[in-house]
């Protein structure tokens, strides 16, 4: 009897197992987190014992419809394309089809609009930081606070630029780089295009701006005529010196080129995005014997104005170049929040690598949005 | 005035973005979706205003006989035609208002526009970008000169990844044994690659996206607005 | 007065040097000396990505190249669609530039010639040309395909089209490649697609503009595999099993590099030359 009871146990024991290691095939339709409510995110566990797998969605009529097929044991598969706000039906059909075998499990999420991207906490918090600390310095400057910013000799050569071009009698060539309006790059170039053009008008020498974009073009004639208006000079404005080239990028080249060989402007400035032509421009503005002012925030194409131009604007010099020309005050102290910035940044990287290598994983975790 | 109202709407424009990049819920996702589309519009209309600029300085330039000017009648015709042939026969698939223009394309191997694209268009802009190989050849050979410490070092670098990045770098230190692969010539550009360029890159690209930040941010608040053509 | 006798000496050296790097770029094209590149783990990177995705797989590339850049791009074009083609995945072309378009064309018809024409448009593969916009743009195909593209370059409809019928958002797409020979291209794909909606993104571009992409093949996969140039062209050949253009120029570019450094050589010694004279001359002066 004592026998009876222990075999049934045993027995009991091994059905329990047996349900609970089939009871692990798990499958769950979840919303996807600090989205706006348009994917879901489907999570399976199976046996072994199956070779294929397919996930299926009810239709409005109840029909479920293939949405995935690629089998792995354990796996996730993030649905997108979803409405929010909307309740979803699923179904997983694992199958084995030698064994003529299958199983299905079934889940269903209502997708939902969140108010807030948890996963961009930490880009939240640096920008609030970086922002404030260039909102303080701001303020700092406004209540009349002495900012020190170091020299760029790059941009104090503007002066010397002009004047030698006013010399000579030949014109200036302003190119605002190649990319777009929607690049900061060329808003950069075109608000150093204002305080060029303010200069070329008190010296009474021509500007002459090439534009790869028509929309740079229209914000770059604003921008001059605004220098010139400046510099109480607004009847020496003239709209056809900024022109539309091409969209082609080497097309553009090329005519930048021609203008150089063509006009030899005496002084050249190229600020704003550059690619590949970088050098052909810088180039041909050398063999012309002009004085070339260049910056870029591309540090790729970097290399390539320093051996060809007398000054170069490094990264964020070309940001920084506006303000320090304009030498007002609450642009200065913009750029000495960008200053606490790079400090904060600093600090970081630093911390970065002391707590990965004390293994203190959350750290870095933290700056990925994995919480 | 002039400016008030473009201030405002860039002001409008940098919170609505800046603020959607971290609420997805609606509306901020259909503000940002709006703005964006406006964007797109702008862009394309902006295509017509290049075209007349075009037009108008060409002209201009023609009509003023400016030095040169027949290069500018070079460009209106150069224009003209191949925006002549677009409409007319279209391109590749895309019909024009003429049909697909079999005939000609018969007759020229492909249609006007793909014509002149393949064979004169195309070689030309080669011809442009195979400029920067001899602009490199003639600015390394004024560039790297032995002069200070900080030269030299650019220099032999230069050297190492300029060979390193030929099929000559392989067979030249082949000889080399596996305990000490690291010093192959192509091991050790990506080496140099890889680290202090990748290093020095990012270091220039974190500081340049600090300056984007203080340059949005000075835009969105109106501090910068010369970019718009000042206070008027 | 001097400085202009030096720039005119510099101009008649450097119109030698021109004439010279013709030569070394000519000599090797018409007597090819056969030389091998091997492949290198950006370009593997990229090769993986392409390699481990499923068959049937809907992926984006796109042309953000014109002509200018043909010599670079288009073979790493060819390559990355046979590669495709070969793991039957769909490709839906696009252009952020506006010859990007007839690029795209271009590189298709190349690989249906090796394919024997058994790739059809519309199911295996589809153009839906260029659109201005950049970033924007891809920020909006976030949000829907269709109203950024509504027809193809065939001004087929978007709902027409078999390959695009499952499609709603870029989010579907299983990875993107962008050839890109400036802005807007690459770093647009790499902040959008893979920064915004998570798709691995491999890029290709110009030798020059390489480097500029480095910082974000990192831990992070911003970006998943870099072709930088000719060299990746010929490498991706290589991983293909082919000889392309791309193999074949690497020789009359292996010799240029050559010459180049012979070049800076030769810079050194003049340098050094000038440095003799003008301290002979210094210590004649003063006796």
């Amino acid at each position: 009897m004592k026998n009876l009871h222990l075999i049934l146990l045993f027995l009991l024991i091994g059905i329990f197992a047996f349900a609970t290691s089939e009871g692990t095939e798990t499958y769950t339709a979840e919303d996807a987190p600090w989205d706006d409510g348009t994917a879901v995110l489907h999570r399976w566990n199976l046996s072994a014992k199956w070779e294929f797998l397919s996930l299926q969605k009810a239709d409005s009529l109840g029909v479920y419809q293939e949405i995935f097929n690629e089998f792995s044991p354990s796996g996730q598969f993030k649905e997108t394309g979803l409405n929010p706000d909307t309740k979803y039906q699923y179904r997983l059909v694992a199958y084995n089809k030698e064994r003529s075998d299958s199983t299905s499990l079934f889940s269903e999420t209502t997708t939902q609009q969140q108010w807030f991207a948890m996963n961009k906490l930490p880009l939240l918090i640096l920008l609030v930081i970086v922002c404030s600390s260039v909102l303080y310095y701001i303020l700092s400057a406004r209540k009349g606070k002495e900012l020190f910013i170091r020299r760029i000799s790059g941009l104090d050569s503007i002066d010397e630029a002009i004047g030698r071009a006013t010399e000579k009698g030949k014109p200036i060539l302003f190119v605002p780089g190649i990319s777009d309006l929607g690049d900061i790059q060329t808003i950069a170039a075109l608000n150093i295009l204002n305080q060029v053009a303010m200069k070329s008008a008190e010296y009474g020498t021509e500007i002459l701006v090439p534009c790869r974009f028509s929309m740079v073009m229209s914000a770059a004639r604003e921008t001059v005529k605004d220098g010139y208006l400046k510099a109480g000079k607004p009847d020496a404005y003239k709209e056809d010196n900024i022109f539309y080239v091409t969209d082609d990028q080497f097309g553009f080249v090329a005519g930048v080129d021609g203008i150089m060989l063509r006009e030899l402007p005496a002084a050249n400035f190229f600020l704003g995005a550059f690619w590949a032509e970088s050098l052909i421009l810088a180039e041909t503005g050398f063999t012309t014997g002009a004085i070339q002012t260049a910056g870029t925030g591309q540090p790729h194409q970097l290399p390539f104005f320093v051996v060809s131009c007398d000054y170069t604007l490094i990264g964020e010099e070309l940001y920084a170049a506006s303000a320090y020309l304009s030498r007002d005050p609450q642009q200065l102290g913009s750029l000495k929040g960008q200053d606490f910035g790079k400090l904060l940044t600093i600090i970081l990287i630093l911390a970065g690598i002391i707590a990965e290598i004390a293994g203190l994983g959350w750290f870095k975790n933290f700056f990925e949005g994995v919480f | 005035m002039k400016s008030k109202i473009p201030q405002f709407l860039a002001f409008i424009s940098g919170v609505v973005i800046l603020v959607a990049a971290f609420i997805p819920h609606t509306p901020f996702g259909m503000f940002e979706e709006t703005l964006t589309n406006w964007f797109m519009i702008i862009s394309s209309f902006a295509i017509l205003l290049g075209q007349s600029s075009l037009i108008q300085s060409n002209l201009a330039k023609i009509s003023q006989k400016a030095p040169d000017w027949k290069y500018h009648i070079a460009t209106l015709v150069s224009f003209g035609a191949m925006l002549i042939f677009g409409l007319l026969w279209g391109m590749e698939n895309t019909p024009g208002i003429l049909g697909q223009g079999e005939k000609i394309a018969e007759n020229l191997g492909a249609k006007p526009f793909d014509y002149l694209f393949e064979y004169a268009f195309m070689p030309l802009s080669s011809t442009m970008f195979s400029l920067l190989a001899f602009y490199i050849a003639s600015a390394a050979y004024r560039a790297f000169i032995f002069k200070t410490f900080e030269s030299n070092l650019l220099l032999i670098t230069a050297v190492i990844v300029m060979l390193g990045r030929t099929s000559f770098a392989t067979v030249l230190t082949s000889w080399i044994p596996d305990s000490l692969h690291f010093l192959r010539l192509p091991e050790l550009t990506d080496f140099i690659m890889q680290y202090p360029n990748t290093a020095a890159q990012r270091a220039i690209l974190i500081s340049a996206a600090l300056g984007v930040v203080g340059a949005s941010l000075r835009i969105i608040l109106g501090i910068e607005r010369s970019y718009l053509g000042g206070d008027k | 007065m001097s400085n202009d006798i030096n720039l005119t000496k510099t101009l008649r050296e450097r119109r030698i040097i021109f004439l010279l790097l013709v030569l070394a770029v000519a000599i090797p094209i018409i007597f090819p000396l056969g030389l091998k590149t091997h492949s290198t783990p950006l370009t593997e990177k990229a090769f993986e990505l392409i390699e481990s995705t499923p068959a049937g797989s809907p992926v984006i590339i796109s042309f953000d190249y014109d002509p200018s850049t043909v010599t670079e791009l288009q073979p790493m074009a060819i390559a990355i669609i046979e590669h495709a083609w070969r793991k039957n995945h769909k490709i839906i072309a696009m252009a952020m530039w506006p010859q990007g378009s007839q690029m795209a064309d271009m590189a298709f018809a190349e690989v249906q010639k090796k394919f024997g024409e058994e790739k059809v448009y519309g199911v295996d593969y589809v153009n839906l040309g260029y659109k201005p916009g950049g970033m924007v743009i891809i920020q909006a195909m976030g949000r829907n395909l269709k109203t950024v593209f509504p027809k193809d370059t065939a001004m087929i409809d978007y709902d027409d089209i078999p390959i695009l019928k499952n499609i709603k958002t870029i989010k579907e797409i299983k990875y993107v490649v962008s050839l890109s020979a400036g802005d807007p291209g690459l770093r647009d794909w790499i902040m959008t697609a893979n920064g915004k909606f998570g798709i691995p993104v491999a890029g290709g571009t110009t030798a020059v503009s390489a480097p500029g992409f480095l910082p974000y093949v990192n831990d992070q996969n911003q970006l998943s595999g870099l072709l930088g140039g000719l060299k990746a062209a010929a490498e991706y050949e290589l991983l293909l099993g082919y000889e392309g253009t791309a193999s074949r120029g690497m020789n009359p570019q292996s010799v240029a590099h050559i010459f180049i450094l012979m070049l800076i050589v030769a810079g050194n010694i003049r340098v050094w030359r000038n440095r003799k004279k003008e301290k002979m001359a210094k210590e004649v002066k003063n006796g």
